[in-house]
């Protein structure tokens, strides 16, 4: 049954007549039309679909409509402002953090998470915090130097 | 350099007739000068023996077009899938016709706009059709050249050109730019000329690091694949799939799903599948189809297929021979005898198989993640009866490729749906489907046979391969007596895998350079010699001992007899016309079998470096997507039923494994680029392999390197 579900979606108070038990994945992307959230497994294993919610980097494939009401959502098409790259997308693109570039929303928006949490991670920590987003065309040792970049970047408050 | 796949208006924009004839260019495209080109040869175009090669349905396979407004744009079926052609093309191009860089624009994978190719494969994109496009980009500078003289009532001799501007040396205010030039012109012209080597040292893009041009677009999610387009009044469908391989459907009640609001069943012989405008909602109904099969699956699984391939009744095929093995075996002091075992692999790009269908009237329009857009639409062509110019196929984005996408079932898939339900059918596998349905490297059984003099010379080579390809089964070291022979699929014979297979980045290379290179380590061993100093002693290829000169430097190789407990390995190969050598370091955790591998440095020789940036990228990714086919990555199956279907069951690498990476690429302005997407991959199984004995004094002969295997050779080490 369909019924009107309120979040925040990119910055903006946003209402949509969704059954709320469709998920998040689907309905940004179908709903919203916002594709930059790829379907990647639909089981939680890739990573791809990852968006934020309430600033926590989830998979969107696991989560329902329902779950994201009253939230903050986050979506690639998010994050840059006033065409502004994000510090985490400009350093992707510095790095040349991609190839085919279908897991790169994924990557980033969980990027992003993991350095709202921790500002400053290790090699380790950035390893350990990306362990489960996944790239099949080999991105990883410049995902990596991107995260360390946009870390700086982020603490200096640029 | 700017992208032509940004928005999906782009990609449904529905103006342009299908079945675009030559003569239609002037009319879709308006004015310009327009040069049509082809690849030289049959071998060129298609990786094919000539006589193996189908004809060419037109007389070129790609043109460039130079437009009034001075932009430069070449219309080729060649697609991007992050090997990163859209970025590197466009510099040869520009290098050759004087423009900058980002004047120089690709359309690529349209099948009504671009002319035939036969697929993005085979590291063919930059060694085989680049310099034929460069040549074109010379055929249209001289067009040029010769409509300023007569302009500007100067010869040609005396016109300078820099950034598509022509300029008189001898009056500088006199200049005349190619969109001036192409202005109200209809010029048609068709390369006759082979293209000649060129002397790539002048160049001002080509050797020079450029950034993925598509980079923006993919960092906002605003760049396009198949799967992100949307059609008015578009439905998503979910196709009934069978069990096994091999399994036929004898009953089906599909009341269940016609329950679902929205949902509505479709069938056309065993085709049945779901519409609904909601992806999950068509999720939901199929899974309530009830379906029953019949099996018919071949008596085979994961564990006995070597067995099964060396009892298989084969077609042998001597591929090459040199010298007399009997007479090699004599002349040996040590003789060598070693089985190999490498398992299917699934290609599993993070995109699956995606593609919308839309039928218009009589013209079905079809937007697909393939490598083979040409492919697709000769295919829908056959299946569904339509003629050629009634179809187009358009290739958006591609998530990811590695072979897999050389095959195109989804777009036939859903080009049938599209005409079954009338409605624009968008269709993206499971995972689980894509699993299921691709078309993997096939396992084979490799058996070598080789032996040594007291000085350790190799005296003898005799290399037998079981079912899995020839590609990287040259023997590359100096050895007199030697022999290849392939035991193949027999013709009309019952088929030996159980399942379709396919291309896999480098197909076959790192199954073959597996085997070779840790004959070669058994064999260094034996001698009591460094391997980089037994390999040096047995190689003449200049290329190759470059190469490993090139990685022993950087990786700070340090000669030692193996097993030195250090954990180190070397490995060499040839793939796409490039050369490659590896070294590596690993750790290995005797308790649990573990390998972690700590660093990796490769050097590659692959002629002219175009674009070096992008070149490193594809080694990097090489390296990380070799760890898997290393170190996990094995397709489990039972029959006909594949049973790894899902990325927590089939381990591709993970950041964890990222080891230190070190890359080098030789410089070699003087020869031709050759292929980049593929060469690094080939040494990574058998490098780990050799670090692997070097750290342990155990040996390996069957990839995966899983924990388990490498505890049972610790055993018997």
């Amino acid at each position: 049954m369909e019924e009107t579900i309120k979040f925040k979606l990119n910055g903006k108070k946003t209402e949509a007549m969704i059954d709320p038990t469709q998920t998040l994945l689907w309905v940004l992307r179908n709903h919203f039309g916002l594709t930059g959230t790829k379907f990647g497994c639909g089981m939680g294993f890739c990573g791809s679909c990852t968006v934020l919610l309430d600033n926590e980097p989830v998979r969107s494939c696991q989560l329902s409509a329902g779950e994201a009401a009253g939230k903050n959502v986050v979506t690639i098409e998010g994050l840059a402002t006033n065409g502004k790259l994000h510090p985490v997308q400009k350093a992707f693109v510095e790095h040349d953090a991609l190839q085919c570039g279908y897991c790169t929303p994924g990557m980033i928006m969980n990027a992003t998470g993991l350095l709202l949490k921790n500002p400053s991670p290790s090699l380790q920590e950035i390893k350990d915090g990306m362990e489960n987003n996944l790239c099949r065309c080999g991105a990883h040792t410049r995902i990596v130097e991107a995260v360390q970049t946009a870390s700086k970047e982020m603490k200096g408050g640029k | 350099m700017k992208e032509e796949h940004t928005k999906t208006q782009d990609y449904l924009q529905k103006d342009k007739p299908h079945g675009m004839e030559r003569r239609d260019f002037f009319k879709i495209l308006g004015g310009g000068i327009f040069i049509f080109f082809r690849p030289w040869a049959a071998i060129d175009l298609l990786g094919l023996p000539a006589e193996q090669a189908r004809s060419l349905p037109k007389d070129y396979n790609a043109f460039l077009r130079i437009a009034e407004d001075g932009t430069v744009t070449c219309f080729t079926g060649k697609i991007e899938m992050g090997q990163g052609i859209i970025t590197s093309l466009p510099q040869m191009m520009a290098d050759e016709l004087n423009v900058q860089v980002e004047k120089v624009k690709m359309v690529m994978g349209d099948t009504d706009l671009c002319p035939y190719d036969q697929g993005t494969w085979g590291s063919m994109s930059t060694r085989v059709f680049g310099p034929n496009m460069r040549a074109a980009a010379a055929e249209a500078k001289a067009v040029l050249l010769e409509l300023a003289s007569t302009q500007m009532g100067v010869p040609v001799s005396q016109l300078e050109v820099r950034d598509g501007i022509i300029t008189d040396a001898k009056n500088p205010k006199s200049s005349v730019s190619y969109g001036q030039l192409a202005k109200g012109k209809k010029i048609e012209k068709f390369l006759d000329v082979k293209p000649a080597v060129e002397d790539y040292t002048k160049f001002t893009y080509v050797g020079k690091s450029y950034n993925h041009s598509d980079a923006n677009i993919k960092v906002t999610g605003e760049a396009k694949f198949a799967g992100d387009l949307k059609l008015p009044g578009m439905v998503f469908a979910r196709i009934l799939r069978p069990p096994s391989h091999g399994a036929k459907l004898t009953s089906v009640d599909y009341s269940g799903a016609e329950k679902i609001a929205g949902t509505k069943v479709v069938r056309d012989g065993d085709l049945i599948a779901v519409i609904n405008e909601n992806r999950e909602s068509a999720d939901e109904s199929i899974v309530k189809i009830k379906a029953e099969y019949s099996f018919d699956e071949m008596p085979v699984n994961d564990r006995t297929i070597f067995e099964w391939m060396l009892k298989a009744d084969s077609n042998i095929n001597v591929l090459r021979s040199s010298g007399d093995i009997e007479a090699g075996r004599q002349a040996s002091d040590k003789v060598f005898e070693s089985e190999f075992h490498d398992p299917y692999l699934a290609h599993t790009a993070i995109e699956t198989h995606t593609a919308l269908a839309q039928l218009e009237g009589d013209k079905m329009t079809v937007w697909a993640s393939t490598q083979s857009p040409f492919g697709l639409r000769d295919g829908i062509t056959r299946e569904l009866g339509l003629p050629e110019e009634k179809v187009r196929v358009i290739t958006p984005f591609i998530g990811g490729g590695f072979g897999g996408k050389g095959e195109y079932q989804q777009g036939i898939e859903a080009a049938k749906l599209a005409k079954l339900t009338g409605k624009p059918v968008m269709l993206i596998w499971t995972r689980d489907e894509e699993f299921f349905y691709d078309t993997f490297h096939p396992a084979g059984v490799i058996k070598i046979k080789s032996g040594i003099d007291k000085s350790g010379l190799i005296k003898f080579w005799d290399y037998n391969l079981y079912y899995s390809g020839a590609r990287g089964s040259d023997t590359l070291y100096d050895v007199p007596n030697s022999k290849t022979t392939h035991y193949e699929q027999k013709r009309g014979g019952s088929p030996v895998h159980p399942f379709g297979t396919g291309a896999w980045r480098a197909p076959n290379n790192n199954a073959n350079t597996f085997a070779r290179e840790v004959q070669i380590d058994i064999m260094a061993a034996a001698a009591g010699m460094d391997p980089l100093e037994f390999r040096l002693k047995n190689l003449k290829d200049e290329n190759l001992r470059a190469c490993l000169k090139a990685v022993a430097d950087k990786f700070g190789y340090v000669a030692g007899k193996t097993p030195s407990g250090r954990g180190i390995g070397i490995a060499i190969g040839i793939d796409a016309g490039s050369w490659v050598a590896h070294m590596a370091e690993v750790k290995v955790d005797k308790t649990t079998g573990k390998v972690q591998v700590i660093r990796i440095a490769c050097a590659q020789d692959m002629g002219l470096c175009v674009n070096p940036e992008g070149a490193t990228i594809q080694m990097e990714g090489c390296i990380m997507m070799g760890l898997g086919y290393t170190l996990t990555e094995e397709v489990l199956f039972e029959g006909g039923n594949i049973q790894n279907r899902g990325f927590d069951s089939y381990t591709i690498p993970r950041f964890s494994w990222l080891p230190k990476i070190d890359t080098v690429i030789l410089e070699r302005k003087d020869k031709p680029p050759q292929g980049g997407g593929e060469p690094a991959i080939i040494g990574i199984g058998a490098v780990v392999a050799n670090a692997i004995f070097d750290a342990t004094g155990a040996r390996l002969y069957r990839m995966p390197m899983t924990p388990a295997r490498v505890l049972e050779a610790l055993k018997k080490a």
